[in-house]
């Protein structure tokens, strides 16, 4: 008999994985034909609008809905009453993070309102045109209050507490401290400290939140067309506050217009849509228009970090000292919270480097304004922003190159499994081969004398390092553990069709990154067939088994390792009905170019699509109780450490007109390191999107409040957002450190562009400007801001 | 959010505008291009009852160069100003300033009477206009009347034309012998906005008739007019400025004095992302860097 | 009752006779009326670019267009240019180069992309760059679409020679 088939994918011949292979369902966005939940169209479907707050705090004292009722095309009106009514409210903490609070939140505001843009009725007409409409007729009398806007004053006692029966205005508060923090930083040589600025900015998915909802009350079914990157937590969310059977739920989500983070959260419109058409029994769609956008979908970051770092002489660093204040909105987010991104910055600060002495303290204050919550790389960009940026100083301060600084400091690459000072464990970082290869890439001593050359002409070039290290593909250690009942796991079931090709359904879904793509490499090079025999199937409910889907960069690293094992298990059960039709044993066949072969010999034998002729149409000519299983179902949940952790280096390169403070961004560079590299293009490509979003950050983006609460800037005018013109060519590298625990090795890609841009955007504008001693600690960094920096204003 | 319900009427002459106009007062709104129009009726800051549309009323539009003046119909488009080789001859300030008009897409459709009209205090034409000493016509059904354009914008999305009054053109004095342009704004990104945007016309060479004949003075600014826009209600010549320029020639003094007069000028107003201050300042930087390339003639 | 027009105009080649109120906007004319949910909305403000659709020839705002404003005029979007093929070199240079993700912009991008390469057949990146402001793109950070329609126009010179 001939030996084991091979154990491993990566084994296999005419191997897809490692290849950068044009996504197939991107052929039908380009022909204007994507499915987006913005264009989903039912029978006797009808439009809601909602009246929101204008204030940022106010007691609702009465509404009076006669008017709008009355209004042409009007179906419905429902106040929060109404809507509280059919679904239950939620409540936004973790059970393991001690002593967070929040209060119930209701889809609709019910006696106060606790933020400008909450919406508070909803109208439900023939067209949005004629809802909008009705809205004007709406009379609410509101009662205004003190808002609550400056996180610095939140928890003082002449601030008013926005919800009473908390005592206060604390959401979450947390410690790491780790060593001897007060003794390092006595003994240092050298303290460098920082106040940093992070405010609000949103993700601005250009395709708004949207959903149809479809009750049946016939069944008491609900079918939500809903925009989600999360279709089972939304099943699981809308079963249980809608009072349904978890089964007769449905979500569906086929293309998404973006996602970043946002589309995973509970809002109430989408609560309320689906509740209005409980009431109704008829469809009802929702599609957010852009003020509603920027009103209500979830708003990220707002930080204001105290930071110190203790160094040697030498340019050792040996501590951190953390202070991380965070102001999220009247409620913490379901089911995820508005506590995580805090966590995540007080155990990332200083994540690269090999220290002892740690200590972070964060505070999270409520606030009357839109509500925050995770948005793409949660915590990471202000955590590298604020380690990177120190280390830079004090480079500068010893007159060390920054470069060497890091090189001296990182976690060498021989020190793993490592357990970092905050307890985050590591399996195997690349940090120091990641930064040898960016020096190469950029030619890092070329540019610093392009620098110094044109520095003496006047012209003011900067060079900004930014190293991450990545929380991707989380097990349960993230939610389940806090009892939110967000999948850690995914499954992938696949079923060869009688013509030998193969329908593959998977619950990592599709949000343009490529998952229905990766998730076909890997099926098809294990199998055995051309990637083209396999159709994918994402974003549906009701016909793929139950995952997490897309969020934390888990489609590459739990994905693929679901469909390896679906795959095998397929091939497995193929090559059984093919040893019966040939009589041969199993284990001496094998799948090639979608043809049975010798496993030995490679001689073809049987096509697939005979297997499937067989197995589906003539199974009395197989053996007697022979059952060919020819679907499969195959999960995976994350193995080994709670995060499989990645890591990687930024390089930026700008130049400031220090006369008017405006910054160009010349070039970026990303050396990453996912792990094995399903796809190199769309990694790559991962990369440059996370970076542009970072480049906002650091450059542009931030949501304007007044002191009363009020958005300034909510409309895509106002609010900036970099496009091609502000944007660099980005060049990517990859370095490859699979991880062990899995059997492909990936990890994920999807954070690492916004967790470090930022920071090296940060380093490299003060490195621009620390010939004229000014230096910016504030993002995004405005002409204001630089020309203030300067003393020039 | 849709706009708001309205009637909609689409006449083919003047006199069909103006008699609409007439009938429906401030009730009615004209759209043009309605590139600034559509996106306030879209959040129902706009909610006129009639939209009256002149995209059809051929009379309108054209871009004309006769006897020293240069006659561009309200209705034309951006990019045809843009693209126009009449422009560029008569009044190249105009073919300098088009390209920071917003996105393509918009130029194609955006008109220059409607920027006009619509006096955003941050857009480009009407500055140009005012430094130009743009002559901009108006008629309605009680007769025509010519508004000088320093007179013409009143305040942000404010001007002269009364409810019942249709833009029908602008007339523009030809740039004359020895004149240059200089046009320069910052903005956050491409096709914004300006923060602040400058807009410069005027002559460099020798005093007088008989200096030029004798070239005495040679190399001397003559008949500056700067116009700012983005640091007031509506574009603001910087006279003082222009006047610590004139008959100088450009050096590092000049620009100095030209600059220090700015605040004499105006003192900005602050906008959502930058304040008085910072607008000072970039006035400053932007008249030297626009009266630099302007001198030595770059800005042709 | 809202005031209905009857408007008749050419949409990707076809004459089509509809009746929409006023305040239709193009955009949702397109999609609406005509179920060519191709041209997307992103804004209504005219900022994202996402509806840009040709207008007689000329890329335009849908969302900044009433319908009725568009009766007798001739409008192409992205399902008739791809049709026609107009389309086909720059869909191929983004499907190599994987210049989209989400796809949302993409109609809006091809539109302004094909714009720019009539304007100008030979474009640098930072033409290209210029030419496609105003049309924004969350995922990609542009590098792959520059390098798409760079692609694309060296494709097209080749095919002219």
């Amino acid at each position: 008999m001939s030996e084991k088939p091979p154990l491993s994918v990566l084994d296999r011949p005419n191997s897809y994985i490692g290849r950068s292979v044009p996504r197939p369902n991107a052929r039908r966005l380009l022909a204007g034909r994507g499915q987006y939940p913005t264009d989903m169209v039912l029978p006797r479907m009808v439009h809601v609008a909602f009246a929101r707050s204008p204030f940022a705090h106010a007691r609702i004292r009465s509404i009076d809905t006669e008017a709008a009722r009355a209004a042409p095309g009007v179906v419905a009106v429902a106040t929060g009453a109404d809507i509280a009514r059919l679904c239950k409210p939620w409540v936004g903490t973790l059970d393991h993070f001690a002593g967070m609070k929040s209060p119930p939140q209701y889809p609709l505001a019910m006696e106060k309102a606790t933020w400008q843009g909450e919406p508070v009725v909803a109208v439900v007409a023939e067209s949005r045109a004629e809802a909008e409409d009705a809205l004007e007729l709406l009379d609410i009398d509101y009662e205004e209050l003190t808002p609550v806007t400056d996180p610095e004053t939140a928890l003082d006692p002449a601030t008013p507490v926005i919800h009473e029966d908390l005592g206060d205005n604390l959401c979450f508060s947390s410690r790491v401290d780790a060593g001897d923090v007060d003794a390092a930083f006595a003994d240092a040589d050298l303290v460098v400290e920082e106040e940093f600025h992070f405010p609000r900015h949103t993700g601005v998915t250009l395709e708004p939140r949207v959903i149809t909802a479809d009750y049946d009350p016939s069944e008491e079914r609900l079918t939500a067309y809903h925009g989600s990157q999360t279709p089972y937590q939304m099943q699981d969310v809308y079963a249980r506050h809608l009072g349904l059977a978890e089964e007769n739920v449905r979500v569906l989500c086929k293309d998404l217009g973006g996602a970043f983070g946002i589309k995973l959260h509970v809002h109430g419109e989408e609560m309320t849509t689906c509740a209005l058409s409980m009431m109704l029994g008829r469809p009802v769609k929702w599609v957010a228009d852009r003020l509603e956008s920027f009103v209500s979908d979830i708003h990220a970051r707002d930080h204001r970090v105290r930071a110190r770092m203790a160094v040697t002489a030498e340019g050792r660093i040996v501590g951190f000292d953390v202070d991380d204040l965070t102001g999220v909105g009247p409620y913490s987010v379901f089911p995820r919270t508005s506590a995580v991104e805090g966590n995540q910055v007080i155990k990332l600060v200083g994540a690269p480097y090999a220290i002892e002495h740690y200590r972070a303290a964060l505070k999270v204050v409520l606030q009357n304004k839109n509500v925050m919550s995770q948005y793409r790389a949660v915590g990471h960009p202000i955590a590298f922003a604020v380690t990177e940026s120190l280390v830079d100083k004090a480079a500068a301060e010893l007159d060390m190159d920054p470069v060497a600084i890091r090189r001296a400091n990182y976690v060498p690459d021989d020190a793993y499994p490592y357990k970092t000072a905050s307890g985050m464990a590591y399996e195997q970082l690349s940090l120091q081969q990641s930064l040898d290869r960016l020096v190469e890439f950029i030619d890092y001593e070329g540019l610093r004398r392009e620098q110094a050359q044109l520095r003496e002409k006047g012209v003011y070039r900067g060079i900004g390092l930014g190293t991450f290290v990545e929380i991707t593909a989380p097990g349960a250690a993230f939610y389940g553990v806090g009892g939110a009942r967000i999948s850690a796991q995914d499954g992938c079931s696949m079923k060869l069709e009688p013509s030998g090709r193969v329908q593959l359904a998977i619950s990592i879904n599709e949000l343009g990154q490529g998952t229905e793509t990766i998730v076909a490499q890997v099926a098809a090079t294990e199998l055995g067939v051309s990637m083209e025999d396999i159709r994918v199937t994402t974003g549906d409910t009701g016909s793929t088994p139950y995952g997490g889907a897309a969020w934390a960069s888990r489609a590459a690293a739990i994905g693929s390792e679901a469909t390896v094992r679906a795959a095998r298990a397929l091939r497995e059960n193929i090559l059984e009905v093919a040893g019966a039709v040939l009589q041969e044993a199993p284990a001496d066949l094998d799948i090639r170019d979608g043809q049975i072969v010798g496993r030995e010999s490679g001689e073809e034998r049987l096509s697939v699509a005979e297997v499937g002729r067989v197995g589906y149409f003539r199974p009395d000519t197989l053996p007697p109780d022979f059952h060919p299983q020819l679907s499969v179902v195959r999960h995976y949940a994350p193995q080994g450490l709670p995060f499989a952790f990645t890591n990687g280096i930024h390089a930026s390169y700008v130049e400031v007109d220090v006369e008017t403070g405006g910054v160009t961004l010349l070039k970026h560079w990303v050396v990453e390191d996912c792990g094995r590299v399903l796809n190199p293009k769309l990694v790559e490509e991962q990369a440059r999107g996370g970076v542009a979003q970072g480049i906002g950050m650091a450059l542009f983006e931030e949501c304007l409040y007044s002191e009363e609460g009020q958005l300034t800037n909510a409309s895509l005018a106002d609010y900036l957002v970099p496009l091609s013109s502000e944007l660099p060519d980005i060049h990517v590298t990859h370095v490859e450190t699979p991880t062990q625990y899995s059997e492909i090795g990936a990890k994920g890609a999807g954070e690492a562009g916004t967790a470090a841009s930022p920071g090296a955007i940060m380093n490299a504008v003060n490195d621009a400007l620390r010939p004229l001693g000014a230096r910016v600690s504030a993002m995004p960094m405005t002409p204001e801001r630089i020309l203030t920096a300067l003393g020039r204003i | 959010m849709k706009a708001a319900r309205f009637d909609y009427i689409r006449p083919r002459t003047v006199q069909e505008v103006l008699d609409h106009l007439a009938e429906h007062g401030d009730e009615a709104k004209v759209i043009a291009g309605g590139q600034s129009l559509v996106p306030t009726m879209n959040v129902r800051l706009a909610a006129p009852a009639v939209l009256i549309d002149i995209n059809h009323v051929e009379e309108l539009s054209g871009i004309e160069a006769d006897k020293g003046t240069l006659r561009i119909g309200a209705l034309t488009r951006h990019a045809e100003i843009a693209a126009s080789e009449t422009v560029a001859a008569h009044a190249p300030l105009l073919s300098m300033a088009a390209p920071w008009i917003a996105h393509e897409a918009i130029r194609n459709r955006g008109t220059f009477g409607g920027s006009l009209a619509t006096a955003d205090p941050a857009s480009e034409w009407p500055a140009c206009a005012t430094v130009l000493d743009a002559t901009i016509h108006l008629v309605s059904a009680r007769g025509t009347r010519q508004v000088a354009a320093g007179d013409f914008f009143q305040g942000v999305y404010e001007t002269a034309i009364e409810p019942d009054e249709l833009l029908t053109h602008v007339e523009i004095p030809a740039i004359g012998e020895g004149y240059r342009a200089g046009f320069s704004e910052f903005a956050r990104r491409k096709g914004d906005y300006a923060s602040v945007g400058v807009a410069v016309q005027g002559r460099v060479g020798a005093s007088g008739a008989i200096g030029r004949l004798l070239k005495r003075g040679e190399g001397r600014l003559h008949d500056l007019r700067i116009a700012f826009f983005g640091v007031a209600a509506r574009p603001m010549l910087a006279t003082a400025a222009a006047a610590a320029l004139e008959e100088q020639p450009l050096d590092e003094s000049t620009l100095k004095a030209a600059q220090e007069a700015l605040p004499t000028d105006f003192t900005p107003m602050e906008d959502l992302y930058m304040s008085s201050a910072a607008k000072a300042h970039l006035a400053r930087v932007l008249l030297g860097r626009v009266m630099t390339t302007l001198y030595h003639g770059e800005g042709r | 009752m809202e005031p209905i027009h009857e408007i008749t105009l050419t949409v990707d080649g076809e004459q089509t006779t509809r009746r929409v109120t006023a305040r239709r906007s193009l955009a949702d004319f397109l999609r609406e009326d005509l179920g060519l949910t191709g041209t997307h909305v992103g804004c209504e403000q005219g900022v994202c670019g996402a509806c840009t659709v040709r207008f007689n020839g000329e890329q335009i705002r849908a969302c900044l267009m009433f319908a009725v404003q568009a009766d007798g005029a001739r409008v192409d979007t992205v399902e008739g240019l791809t049709e026609t093929g107009d389309l086909t070199r720059l869909q191929e240079a983004f499907h190599r180069n994987n210049a989209l993700q989400c796809g949302f912009c993409t109609p809006g991008m091809l539109i302004a992309a094909s714009d720019l390469l009539i304007r100008n057949p030979d474009p640098d990146r930072e033409e290209i760059r210029a030419g496609l402001s105003g049309n924004y793109c969350r995922c990609t950070g542009y590098h792959a679409i520059v390098d798409a329609v760079a692609e694309a126009a060296q494709n097209g010179k080749e095919a002219e020679q």
